[in-house]
């Protein structure tokens, strides 16, 4: 025997990696992304590619700029953060605006923080809510189904004038004006049952999210109290997306079950608010984006139960 | 009550559940440390060029925690200095050159009479004699633990037949071979203890080890105490003192406490048949079975081996080649063993196997940030926040990491197992321990 090999304890490991992680969330979203390209045509394929490629030579450069091993980009993270940003962005934008989205989100969103795991803000989500600031017109522009008679739309379900167009059905297929990703949502559906089967994420965040959204807009809603149309509030706009996908990354989450039940209603109280009070015809991204501040504080209050705390003698 | 978390990971028992206890051959040279067990090391009581029989004294329990130690091996104190010890690199060990005879010194303090006519007070003292450490791993002397401080009342003995380990089946295998021996040391144990109620836990990867301690149970009768078998899931860490008296009592040690503050003791399997051999057989520990398995099936043994014996020794009697194209040897299990560097390390009271692992065990991935997915807390059998104190250490705030309680670590490993950015997190926790211990 000639070299032994000295580490420390435990001498295996789980099969699971950060990597396999990444990639199978990107796996997850792809049935999402083939919608919206069948919904919005070939203007979609454009925006993901641009978006993708632009996250991963911004992480890239910037990983040589802070002289880490460039090969990391490939660890799935930028990859991710691309998907999600296009899919946060509306069909037929002009080329420039995904490619300026990615490099916001790299750099801001995540690589100024120190990388991988360091940021306080879900990339995808800081890369959208600078867009939507920066371009609001751009951003707001919607394209309708291929299949519908006008093709540029300037409104989603969730403006106030349109909703009564929509049937249940046709936001449940994606049958309407949107961003890319958010508007199959059994699409969507099928992608998340599939990272619940991996165990990639669990139901804290996306039920306590969707549940709180679907309470506040049946009391409030704008059919009037205890009559709102939470079912619509939910298919419509990008809570799917947004709960399932974007509310659960690990690293803008609380670590605690019960922190992230407590993070989900926050994003859902947010989003609420926001939707039926405020300005903006959507709140998931801005809601998300708050709730992601507020993890550190609710991190602190939540931490797990230790085995053999006595409790104290009254 | 808290919901304890556990694990899975691969087993990889078939390698050697059925394969027989077998002898190992006597070490030309036994590297007796005097630090086997925790607490104080033994005091030597030979001098070199002395001669020694096998199982004669050689070292004095030194102070309350501490154990005796004998000669595994009859023959010729050769020198007593500075030698590899397979968990803390180097320490001073008593070194036995063999004559190849083997000739038995027996315990005999106490008057050789009937086994049920000895007090509890003579059979504490041929424990004591006999310098018996837990052979789980931990090697706390055991006269100590049968000692509790007259405050403290112990209601129930736990035998632990666990073995949740992965790899590991000597307990496996002399739960099958010696069942008998087994129920009598725990009745040793308990009436030494004063204690009616006995639970033997064993993980349901060993039904029949369960089948054959039941039948043993059928027929030794003893109306003094109650001795209940019951079957336990194969998760890990299963076999944690902690983990087990919560599962088959629904009680928490206390934070820093110990189990006796709760009224238990727990007691592995084979430290229970050591006591059997201590008292009806009058033979001091210096044998115990461990595993020898791995990557390499054609060395894989359950074997009865000297305390002692140099591991190199060890693979040379089980075939393993040099050629083999070994990566790493393991004293103990995969998830708390140590890895060797120097194969002149020899067995001690505490070890339970040694593993030979190759290539396809090295961790391929590289170390990635920490992607806060919460594996390890989902993990932690003790409920702590294994990445909060990992990532407090990373940045040097040993002041936030204490803040996570890292001295309740078990080290099972459990964490860095889990973790998929293959972060050090136990390796971690240690550090954090160290520095506020040191504080």
């Amino acid at each position: 025997m000639n070299k032994l090999t000295v580490s420390p304890s435990p001498h295996i490991k789980s099969g699971q990696t950060t990597k396999k992680i990444m990639w199978t969330v990107v796996i997850s979203l792809i049935p999402s992304g083939i919608a919206g390209v069948y919904i919005y045509g070939i203007s979609s394929l454009n925006v993901i590619i641009l978006s993708i490629l632009s996250c991963i030579f911004t992480e890239a450069l910037f990983l040589k700029f802070r002289n880490r091993d460039p090969k990391t980009v490939l660890d799935g993270s930028a990859i991710l953060t691309g998907l999600l940003l296009a899919y946060n962005l509306p069909p037929q934008i002009p080329f420039w605006i995904p490619i300026a989205g990615g490099v916001v989100s790299v750099i801001l969103g995540k690589q100024i923080f120190g990388g991988l795991g360091q940021n306080i803000f879900n990339p995808a989500l800081v890369g959208r809510a600078f867009l939507q600031i920066s371009w609001p017109v751009y951003m707001t522009t919607w394209k309708n189904p291929r299949w519908w008679p006008d093709a540029i739309s300037s409104a989603t379900p969730l403006a106030k004038e349109t909703a009564a167009h929509f049937t249940y059905m046709d936001l449940f297929l994606g049958n309407r004006a949107g961003s890319i990703g958010e508007v199959c949502v059994i699409a969507l559906v099928i992608g998340a049952l599939f990272l619940l089967a991996k165990k990639i994420i669990s139901l804290h965040i996306p039920l306590s999210f969707i549940g709180t959204l679907g309470i506040i807009t049946w009391i409030f809603g704008k059919e009037g109290f205890f009559k709102g149309d939470f079912i619509f509030n939910i298919l419509a706009g990008g809570i799917i997306l947004g709960a399932f996908f974007m509310a659960t990354d690990y690293v803008t989450s609380p670590l605690t079950k019960k922190g992230k039940i407590i993070f989900g209603i926050g994003c859902g109280i947010l989003t609420a608010v926001i939707r039926l009070r405020g300005s903006y015809p959507e709140g998931v991204c801005y809601s998300i984006l708050f709730m992601n501040a507020a993890v550190p504080v609710i991190d602190r209050f939540t931490k797990t139960k230790k085995y053999g705390v006595v409790k104290k003698a009254i | 009550m808290t919901s304890l978390n556990f694990i899975h990971p691969p087993d990889f028992k078939n390698i050697t559940k059925n394969k027989k206890i077998e002898q190992a051959p006597l070490p030309k040279r036994a590297i007796l440390h005097l630090s086997q067990h925790a607490g104080a090391p033994s005091e030597p009581a030979v001098n070199a060029g002395d001669s020694v029989k096998t199982g004669s004294l050689i070292a004095h329990a030194k102070g309350f925690i501490s154990a005796n130690l004998h000669s595994s091996i009859s023959g010729r104190v050769i020198a007593i200095e500075e030698s590899p010890h397979p968990i803390i690199g180097i320490s001073k060990a008593i070194i036995v050159e063999s004559d190849g005879q083997d000739t038995k010194a027996s315990l005999d303090s106490i008057p050789a009479k009937d086994v049920s006519a000895l007090s509890k007070e003579e059979i504490a003292a041929l424990i004591r004699e006999a310098g018996i450490v837990g052979m789980g791993g931990a090697a706390f002397p055991l006269s100590v633990k049968l000692n509790p401080p007259p405050a403290k009342k112990i209601n129930t003995l736990i035998i632990n037949g666990a073995e949740c380990e992965p790899f590991l089946t000597c307990d496996h295998r002399l739960m099958l071979e010696k069942p008998k021996e087994i129920i009598l040391g725990a009745q040793l144990m308990a009436k030494v203890l004063g204690v009616k109620d006995i639970i033997i836990g064993i993980e349901e990867n060993k039904l029949d080890a369960i089948e054959n301690i039941k039948s043993a149970l059928f027929r030794i009768k003893d109306e003094n105490c109650r001795i209940n078998m019951v079957n336990l899931k194969t998760r890990y860490p299963q076999g944690g003192e902690k983990q087990l008296i919560e599962t088959l009592l629904d009680k928490e040690v206390p934070s820093g406490g110990l189990p006796l503050d709760i009224g238990v003791v727990v007691n592995n399997v084979q430290t229970v048949f050591a006591v059997y051999e201590a008292v009806y057989l009058r033979k001091p520990l210096y044998e115990r079975v461990i595993t020898v398995s791995g990557s390499f099936p054609s060395i894989a043994k359950n074997i009865l081996t000297r305390i002692g014996t140099p591991i190199k020794d060890i693979l040379d009697y089980c075939g393993l080649s040099p050629k083999a194209g070994v990566y790493k040897i393991i004293m103990g299990g995969p998830m708390m063993g140590v890895a060797q560097f120097n194969l002149n390390a020899p067995v001690i009271k505490g070890t339970s196997g040694i593993l030979a692992l190759d290539k396809k065990f090295k961790v391929k991935e590289e170390e990635l940030g920490c992607i806060r997915c919460s594996r390890c807390i989902e993990a932690c059998p003790l409920g702590l926040m294994p990445c909060a104190i990992g990532l407090s250490v990373k940045k040097e705030r040993f002041d936030i990491a204490g803040s996570y309680d890292p001295l309740d670590c078990i080290e099972c490993g459990s964490c860095s197992f889990v973790c998929p950015s293959k972060i050090p997190l136990v390796q971690l926790i240690k550090l954090a321990k160290l520095k506020i211990k040191r504080r």
